[in-house]
């Protein structure tokens, strides 16, 4: 909402405080004030003056040399290129050396003729084009005959104005009225508000006798009103009302149109002038469109309606979309000479459902969708009236037509000043509090220590004891309410033993070396399966914006592999990341998708480079293996975990893992499948989900010391040569199958799979550690356990080395 | 007296060739060779049963004397030899300290972790706990359970985006304070609720279609918007610097009622007004308000006896603020060249 701080001093007084003063009152109180534009801002020297005399420059076909005068007591030449330049025309010119946006106007030759200053257009002067009167639009703005010559044209523009930029909240449509704004700064400065005139002449005829007024949706048109003005003269608009429109952001049309607007912006109540000839029938039906019923509105667009479309109709067809747009047919043209002036109305879901539906939003529009003043209906018609006979030269014929079923009741609120005081932690007196509201202009009585208050129907928001609270507390000021801390029992906070696990996972694996990445969970229907641990159907948007985010991840390796993409191709080719976020799977009863909490990681590049000292590795299988394993054992899970050789799409057959949670499989590592690698534009790169939720739900042992050993172990190494595909798993089991209640512990430190190996074999070779708490071990009691490890061997098939 | 002569001489000998030895292992050599088994000097005390026996004892005695005499000239340079030694050993291990120390691969959290970690931390040691929900939404707990009927105009200030008709990617975080209070069945409580939440927009420098919230949500008796201050004030001055002033500002949202918006004097310029505040010397850094009576009735709670306060924030705009990032995006292309500068503390 643009308010014009000249437009609002005919309703306030607002004290003479500086523009930005003021911005500040009404932004701490409760608007906030998104800008403070000083229309006059980079101009100067501007000077209303008169073209004598017009000739033809003899360099240019384009460019007139102009004689303007300015009451001085030479013509002064000033060179001009606008296509609608006349002899005749007042104008505004910068004059030598002043300014206009910002820029110095010096006097200069234009392809040689002097030219003393700039004739100049609204835009020049920094008026939004959108807003310039068509006529103008492409050219010179010319000023009406009696403006005075040699005046300050800044003054005689109306530019020597403040405009107050408004960021409206939804519940303040009050606020989208001059009257609304007037309102709350007379509340905020304690001033009084100063109404419109609204009184006028009217003709002895009476607007039933020619115009018949008939609502057959009483219940999203409660109120319908029409006032019928005759002999109507349309013109443009006078100066002071184009200033007025411009300077609040709509473009001056005619005056007909330009009243409406202007009533629409004073009392926030949308008007809509018909041509009373263009009717044609002397009736108004209100009803709900038919369905496919065809209309073309004001803006030439021929639309199909449907029956949820209310529309004003002639009883024949529809001749405006309610609250949304008139119709070409019955628009106020030049030839108008008897107008319709409807003031009405309509429900806000029923306008807010068209002007989606007809995507036509309108300052109109607007006002309905958020609720109007039922009260302001008639005072805006006759308002209407008024400036009709004022500036349009038309007789207004007596009353309205008036079809009235609206509730124009103000709600009523009933609230204790205690209650008040309870919910802002305050001690403010009832007095006050009543001073407050009165300054609001609400209607306020006490009774039994209570306030009684009746709200104006203009502030539709006010309608339960919290608001009178809100009302109270932004004017008494946010700043005096004290600092206090909620008085309640004391209960520990924190977080749960998932919240918790979770962040010893990230921290774990952040200590791992791999960074936390953050991806989005809407990706392309392609993506969304892809590596995918689990699928399950999916979820799709139904409006995607881009089919690239249509669809809800079931797997987070996607993006993660694009971000390593991202890395490699600026040069940062050792990338390790990791992300924790939810993947979306199927349904669940409630009808929302399951959402399943996933680890995912990728690796690739240098696991190790320590240049140097001639030290470099890249990442591999085992790296992330690592990773992983310590993730586990820090979860007591190390026992518990299984690895077993998978196959997984997208990924290294010969390279990939499950990853066996009690028997259930809940993740899976592995190398990316070459393929992909090439398709992604990255080198040896490896990858790993799980799914978290199975991962932190397994419950933890207490943790009980172990005493330290008093007694020394026994280590025995062991070679073996198996065939290259035996699992090192499955040997360690046979091993400690074997090996009884000595062997504590068995790990491979060696693995041979050279070209000094028969074809087809490879050879391993394990640590084994004997050892119990109790004694010392003998060399009888290891080598028994030993040779059964050993017969046990070479029983499987295993050639000891 | 050869024998005399012969020793002295022997003495002369060993003396030199103990000063002569370069190393630990050539004075070893010497040893051997001179007070060995089999040395000289050895023979020499065998030699003296020849020798009649009223000299022998003299003898003896001089021979033990030279002998004793060349053991201590010889320990001594053992001594020197092996202190050489030792510093020559440590010349030849000196190391240039100056180059890298093996690098150890460490990673770090997310910026936004880092911020909602941040503030979790700071509300968990207030008392809250830590609430979390679906990303996926139905429209009654992201809309309408929190005032916001089908056809609300304020509906608009979040462009959604749906699943169904019932169904949406969550606009804001505050279904979980909905779902919160369904559970939590009329009993107080504090929580916070820290996610991500979506919104209709293209992604460019300042709008992501998917961004991060955390919102707070404390319910109970006596609940007052002095309570609220007091708690934004604490949260601002632990987050932002102990010298931080907050303000509230009236603003609307529609599950409260009085509804504030709070900024934090500038922690740039302390309120001279800069390019961080745009030059107004305040910060906007999040909306808060008293919780508005229907929500309470319609997740089970009397509103005439309890009352609550929520606020919510968004941590890209903090870490924004606070980082100076310049660019929303940043956040989620996982640029390591980004990501890494988050590794180290601040005060
Ligand atoms: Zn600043």
């Amino acid at each position: 909402m643009l308010v014009s701080l000249k437009w609002l001093s005919q309703y306030v007084d607002l004290q003479g405080l500086e523009p930005e003063v003021l911005a500040e009152k009404i932004t701490r109180s409760g608007i906030e004030v998104e800008g403070v534009h000083h229309l006059s801002q980079g101009l100067k020297k501007l000077m209303v003056g008169q073209i004598k005399e017009i000739k033809k420059h003899p360099d240019s076909d384009h460019l007139n040399i102009c004689q303007v005068d300015f009451g001085e007591e030479e013509l002064s030449q000033i060179v001009c290129g606008a296509p609608n330049v006349a002899e005749g025309q007042k104008i505004v010119a910068v004059r030598p050396n002043g300014y206009v946006s910002g820029k110095k106007i010096k006097k200069g030759k234009l392809r040689g003729e002097v030219s003393n200053g700039m004739i100049c257009s609204l835009q020049e002067l920094g008026i939004e084009g959108k807003v310039v009167p068509k006529k103008y639009a492409d050219g010179i703005y010319v000023l009406p005959d009696d403006t005075p010559i040699g005046m300050d044209a800044i003054e005689a523009l109306g530019l020597d104005d403040v405009v107050l930029e408004l960021g409206l909240t939804p519940n303040r449509s009050d606020a989208m009225s001059m009257l609304g704004v007037a309102y709350e700064v007379a509340a905020i400065l304690s001033e009084d508000v100063k109404l419109p005139e609204t009184s006028h002449k009217a003709a002895t005829e009476k607007a039933e006798d020619v115009l018949k007024v008939r609502v057959e949706a009483p219940t999203i048109n409660p109120m319908y009103t029409a006032k019928v003005v005759k002999n109507v003269k349309i013109a443009e608009s006078p100066l002071w009302l184009q200033q007025r429109l411009m300077a609040a952001g709509v473009r001056p049309l005619n005056n007909v149109v330009d009243i409406t607007n202007y009533i629409l912006m004073e009392y926030g109540q949308p008007l809509h002038a018909f041509d009373y000839d263009a009717l044609g029938t002397g009736e108004i039906v209100v009803r709900l469109a038919k369905e496919g019923e065809p209309m073309t509105t004001l803006d030439g667009q021929d639309r199909v309606l449907n029956a949820k479309n209310l529309v004003i109709t002639n009883g024949k067809e529809p001749v405006a979309v309610a609250g949304v747009m008139g119709g070409l047919d019955s628009e106020v043209t030049e030839k108008t000479t008897t107008v319709v002036i409807e003031s009405a109305y309509f429900d806000g879901l029923s306008v807010r459902y068209t002007a989606k539906d007809l995507g036509l939003r309108s300052e109109a529009s607007a006002r309905y969708e958020k609720g109007i003043d039922p009260n302001r209906i008639i005072p805006a018609a006759e308002r209407a009236a008024q400036l009709l006979t004022e500036l349009a030269g038309g007789e207004v014929l007596s009353g309205s037509v008036v079809f009235d079923e609206l509730d124009k009741t103000p709600s009523k609120v009933i609230v204790s000043p205690d209650f008040v005081n309870a919910r802002l932690g305050m001690k403010i007196s009832l007095n006050e509090m009543v001073s407050i509201l009165n300054r609001l202009k609400f209607d306020v009585e006490t009774a039994n220590g209570r306030l009684y208050i009746d709200a104006p129907t203009r502030r539709q928001d006010i309608k339960i004891e919290e608001d009178i609270v809100e009302e109270i507390a932004r004017l008494y000021g946010y700043d005096e309410i004290p600092a206090t801390v909620p008085v309640s029992e004391a209960k520990a906070g924190g977080l749960n033993s998932y919240q918790a696990k979770r962040r010893i996972v990230r921290h774990q694996l952040q200590g791992s070396g791999l960074y936390q990445a953050l991806t989005y969970s809407l990706t392309s229907d392609e993506l969304s399966q892809k590596y995918a641990l689990e699928t399950a159907p999916t979820t799709r948007l139904l409006m995607p914006m881009s089919e690239e985010r249509s669809t809800l991840r079931q797997s987070i390796l996607p993006h993660l592999i694009e971000s390593v993409t991202y890395n490699v191709s600026r040069q940062q080719d050792s990338v390790a990341l990791y992300e924790i976020g939810s993947v979306f799977l199927g349904k669940t009863e409630e009808g929302l998708p399951k959402e399943e909490e996933h680890l995912a990681a990728v690796m690739t590049g240098d696991w190790l480079n320590n240049a140097w000292q001639g030290e470099q590795k890249k990442v591999d299988f085992f790296v992330l293996k690592g990773i992983l394993e310590a993730l586990f054992a820090k979860l007591d899970l190390t026992d518990r975990v299984k690895y077993e050789t998978a196959v997984v799409d997208g990924l290294h057959p010969g390279r990939t893992a499950n990853i066996i949670l009690d028997g259930t499989r809940i993740g899976f590592l592995g190398q990316l499948h070459p393929a992909q690698q090439k398709a992604n534009g990255i080198k040896e790169t490896y990858v790993m989900e799980l799914n978290l939720e199975a991962v932190l739900a397994a419950p933890i042992d207490p943790l009980v010391y172990v005493p330290v050993p008093r007694f020394p172990s026994v280590s025995r190494d062991i070679a073996l040569i198996v065939d290259r595909t035996t699992k090192a798993a499955d040997i360690e089991a046979i091993i400690h199958k074997a090996g009884g209640k000595l062997l504590k512990d068995v790990h491979v430190f060696d693995l041979y799979e050279g070209e000094k190996m028969e074809k087809g074999k490879k050879s391993v070779a394990f640590t084994l550690t004997y050892f119990t708490p109790e004694r010392t071990l003998t060399d009888d009691e290891v080598v028994a356990a030993h040779d059964k490890v050993v017969a046990a061997l070479t029983e499987s098939g295993a050639e000891l080395r | 007296m050869a024998m005399i002569e012969q020793l002295t001489q022997l003495k002369k000998e060993v003396v030199a060739k103990v000063t002569a030895a370069e190393n630990v292992k050539q004075l070893n050599e010497v040893r051997v060779a001179y007070l060995g088994k089999k040395g000289p000097i050895t023979d020499l005390l065998k030699g003296m049963g020849k020798l009649p026996a009223e000299e022998r004892p003299k003898m003896g005695a001089l021979v033990n004397e030279v002998r004793a005499e060349v053991q201590q000239i010889h320990d001594v340079r053992k001594a020197e030899l092996e202190e050489k030694a030792i510093q020559e050993q440590l010349e030849k291990e000196a190391i240039d300290v100056t180059l890298p120390g093996r690098s150890v691969n460490v990673g770090n959290a997310h910026p936004l972790t880092r911020v909602i970690e941040e503030i979790e931390d700071l509300f968990i040691s207030m008392g809250y706990e830590v609430a979390e929900g679906p990303e996926v939404e139905k429209d009654y707990y992201n809309f309408e359970a929190l005032n916001l009927p089908k056809g609300h105009p304020a509906r608009d200030m979040q462009d959604t985006f749906y699943i169904s008709e019932e169904i949406l990617m969550r606009t804001h975080t505050s279904p979980v304070q909905a779902r919160t209070m369904e559970k939590k069945q009329g009993a107080s409580f504090k929580i916070i609720c820290p996610g991500k939440v979506f919104r209709r927009d293209n992604d460019d420098a300042t709008h992501s279609h998917q961004f991060t919230q955390i919102e707070g949500l404390v319910v109970g008796e006596n609940i007052r918007m002095s309570d609220l201050k007091g708690t934004l004030d604490i949260f601002a001055k632990k987050m932002f610097g102990e010298d931080r002033e907050i303000r509230l500002r009236p603003s609307f949202f529609p599950f409260t009622e009085p509804s504030v918006e709070m900024d934090i004097s500038c922690f740039k310029c302390g309120g001279e007004g800069c390019n961080v505040c745009k030059h107004t010397g305040w910060i906007e850094i999040l909306g808060a308000g008293m919780v508005h009576p229907n929500v309470l009735s319609m997740a089970g709670y009397d509103p005439k006896k309890v009352s609550g306060f929520a606020f919510g924030m968004g941590p890209e705009r903090i870490a924004m603020l606070k980082y100076g990032v310049d660019d929303i995006r940043h956040f989620y292309t996982n640029d390591v060249r980004f990501l890494s500068q988050f590794h180290r503390i601040e005060e």
